[in-house]
């Protein structure tokens, strides 16, 4: 079976809810929807405070391109235009809306069937947690030929199990959402990747394929079982699994022909371009043995993680860590009062004794950290360089090319933070970079 | 109520340096049983006085310098006693023994740094040491069950061209030599529970014991002997793979290997002394950082290192 070199093979742990039919989840009484949901410039609302507004309705946008806009996911009246906190950082604009029950739903117009200006005004960002404006990467640079679209079915984060859901659930959309992106980029080929822990997937994702008579490989949509290794849902590990390519350091898919997108950003594209349906929902996972009931669920944009936990059960006593997104990447949160936003795959929670506490010790030149890196980098070293913030040298020991996957540190018997200190290194390069500009 | 928060991952493998330490220790289980059916109750004397000294040292050390004294239960001093311990003679004055201790965990390895920062592998760097201020002392052997003095095999047949044991002798550990070398068998089975719990890879031990019985081939010697006879498997199992010492990279534990093979033939068929095992991996300790250098994995979408 296909996979990559290094890695590490962790526990799955998706028992819990890979078996649990999405849920729609309840209309929130009160929605925040950020401003900043995608990678790229932030949003200007478009509506002001004490408006009404309808579900579905663009309320922000951005002239930029390198953007993606927000829409309301309830109806009912806005409230307030503040600054509030925001999972994936500081505090950013965002835009309170205090739902009036109105069922009303907006979709786009019909004269938006371009699939990559559809793909636009729908907002959709990738949802499998980067949130790059998708309808950037279906407008590669002319001189960038696109011969084959790789569609992520990996979801190789222990615990998720939104993607492998909407595989089952949504195989013919997924199906969908991948030729309209490979038409729009011109892509002949279409491959989708799936861990082999998601047996089940395959065998929907196929079964469509069969019924629709598409054609299969090569000119056609073809679905490969991979051995199930973190990361193998790593975008660069995805590549040179399925098709023996590596992308260039400091370079991108597009720059050697290939185009990845996640299953559930798939099935967002196929909504958008055929139903006119804006993202305002997304499927998440909410997990974990703080969590007394886990579950799929389907939840609009801007929902509090808090009104989520209730739908969920409640968190159990000895809940001690809340994580947005897997326990290798994830992001822990220090409050359940944050929205979801277009990046939320998964909210886990650790009970107590799962919440590990370390205390770092000195490195003792294992080299387990080499062993596992899938991009090839020495951690031991670029550690001392980043404690020494010594960021010239981490910089030319290609801290750059860190995917921050987290196998360094999962594996460290001395407990040493490495990642940190590369999340660090490459935030500390990249302002550097941008003050010299 | 307040909720934890930390960078990711946030799991971790549960194997951490203690538990590899304690691996460790455990491999040297049958080295340590062998040396004492074949060298009596003073064996085991020897080596549990050479590791307290150890762990104590340690502890005095850490206090003085005030670096947290509950890091003496990470193992790594119980590993250097234990292993300081195979490589004396049996029947060494426990004075000496204690002092080499003393050389391995304060000079050697806490003045560098301690854990992690020491440049020579602590017991083989006491050990010369005591060699070298020490001679006769250090090179008194006795005869397995009896105790009476006599020379090692490596010295009878390399210098004195004598006949070497039986390999069925050498194999099991009936032979004069270092109280933790003379089994080849005892050896082996810790290096399958290394293997076993992946704490060592083949490279270097493969490129040690490889080079030097191909060389020794090649210059007109009998491989099996080499291999079997002086502190060889000790030395390529034990000493030759401990992490903070040796290159980081397979490859460049291969190299390591390499060049240990390689000046441990020189010395035992070339030099003044019988065996060259411990220097050679004491200088290959010192070419570490710069093996380090040039053995370093290739970047992901990088044309070439």
């Amino acid at each position: 079976m296909k996979t990559f070199a290094q890695g590490i093979n962790v526990e799955h742990k998706k028992q819990s809810t890979e078996h649990r039919n999405i849920e729609e989840a309840s209309i929130p009484a009160r929605v925040v929807i950020p401003l900043l949901q995608h990678t790229g410039a932030i949003c200007e609302p478009l509506v002001k405070v004490g408006d009404e507004v309808v579900e579905g309705q663009k309320i922000g946008d951005c002239s930029k391109l390198i953007s993606a806009p927000v829409h309301a996911s309830i109806s009912g009246k806005v409230t307030k235009i503040a600054k509030f906190p925001y999972p994936c950082g500081a505090d950013e604009m965002a835009v309170v809306i205090e739902g009036n029950g109105n069922t009303e739903h907006r979709t786009q117009s019909a004269e938006l069937r371009d699939i990559v200006t559809a793909v636009r005004e729908a907002g959709i960002v990738g949802l499998g947690g980067a949130a790059f404006p998708t309808h950037v990467k279906l407008s590669p640079p002319k001189d960038k030929k696109i011969d084959t679209l790789v569609v992520n079915g990996c979801e190789c984060e222990p615990y998720i199990t939104a993607d492998h859901r909407i595989m089952l659930e949504r195989a013919d959309a997924v199906i969908q959402g991948a030729r309209l992106a490979a038409k729009a980029v011109n892509a002949a080929r279409i491959i989708i990747g799936v861990e082999d822990n998601k047996r089940d997937a395959v065998k929907a994702l196929r079964a469509v394929i069969r019924q629709q008579h598409i054609q299969e490989a090569p000119d056609g949509v073809e679905v490969i079982s991979l051995e199930t290794k973190y990361p193998q849902g790593g975008e660069k590990m995805l590549i040179k699994t399925l098709l023996d390519r590596e992308v260039p350091s400091g370079e991108l898919p597009f720059d050697i022909g290939v185009m990845v997108i996640n299953v559930g950003t798939a099935v967002a594209i196929a909504e958008a371009v055929e139903c006119g349906q804006p993202l305002i929902k997304r499927v998440m996972t909410v997990t974990g043995s703080g969590v007394k009931e886990p579950k799929n669920l389907l939840v609009r944009i801007g929902t509090t993680f808090q009104d989520i936990i209730d739908q969920c059960g409640g968190l159990t006593e000895d809940a001690a860590k809340v994580i947005m997104g897997g326990p290798m990447m994830g992001l822990a949160l220090a409050t359940l009062d944050l929205p979801v936003v277009k990046a939320t795959s998964c909210l886990l929670v650790l009970n107590r004794k799962e919440t590990q506490v370390f205390q770092e010790k000195a490195c003792i030149r294992c080299g387990r950290c080499i062993g596992v890196c899938p991009a090839g980098l020495m951690p031991n070293f670029l550690a001392d360089y980043a404690k020494l913030q010594d960021w010239d040298s981490a910089g030319a020991n290609h801290v750059a090319d860190c995917i921050e996957c987290g196998c360094c540190a999962y594996i460290c018997p001395s407990r040493i933070f490495l990642t940190q200190y590369f999340k660090a290194a490459k935030l500390a390069l990249h302002l550097r970079r941008s003050s010299c500009r | 109520m307040p909720l934890e928060i930390s960078s990711g991952p946030h799991f971790r493998v549960k194997e951490d340096s203690r538990s590899i330490m304690l691996w460790v220790a455990i491999a040297l289980l049958p080295a340590i049983a062998a040396s004492v059916y074949f060298f009596g109750r003073n064996a085991l004397v020897l080596i549990v006085f050479t590791t307290l000294v150890c762990v104590a040292a340690e502890a005095l050390f850490l206090r003085l310098a005030g670096q947290p004294v509950n890091d003496i239960f990470n193992g790594s001093a119980v590993v250097t006693g234990i292993l300081l311990a195979m490589i004396l003679p049996p029947g060494l004055p426990l004075w000496l023994a204690a002092i080499g201790a003393f050389i391995a965990i304060v000079v050697v390895k806490g003045l560098f740094g301690g854990l992690g920062f020491n440049i020579f592998n602590p017991a083989l760097a006491a050990r010369a040491m005591l060699l070298a201020s020490w001679p006769l002392a250090m090179t008194t052997w006795v005869r397995p069950f009896d105790a009476v003095t006599s020379a090692t095999p490596l010295y009878l047949v390399n210098k004195m061209h004598q006949a070497a044991p039986a390999y069925l002798d050498m194999f099991l550990g009936n032979r004069v030599g270092c109280l933790g070398e003379t089994s080849a068998l005892a050896l082996l089975l810790g290096a399958a529970v290394l293997y076993y719990k992946k704490i060592i890879d083949w490279p270097t031990p493969v490129a040690y014991i490889g080079t030097v019985a191909l060389l020794s081939l090649v210059l007109g010697h009998d491989p099996l002997f080499a291999v079997l006879s002086g502190g060889l498997l000790l030395g390529a199992f034990f000493m030759a793979t401990d992490y903070v010492t040796v290159p980081i990279t397979g490859q460049g534990k291969f190299i390591f290997g390499l060049g240990c093979g390689l000046i441990t033939v020189l010395i035992r068929y070339f030099g003044g002394f019988p065996e060259g095992v411990n220097y050679s991996i004491l200088f290959m300790n010192m070419l570490t950082p710069v093996i380090d250098k040039y053995s370093r994995p290739r970047v992901f979408g990088s044309r070439k290192t």
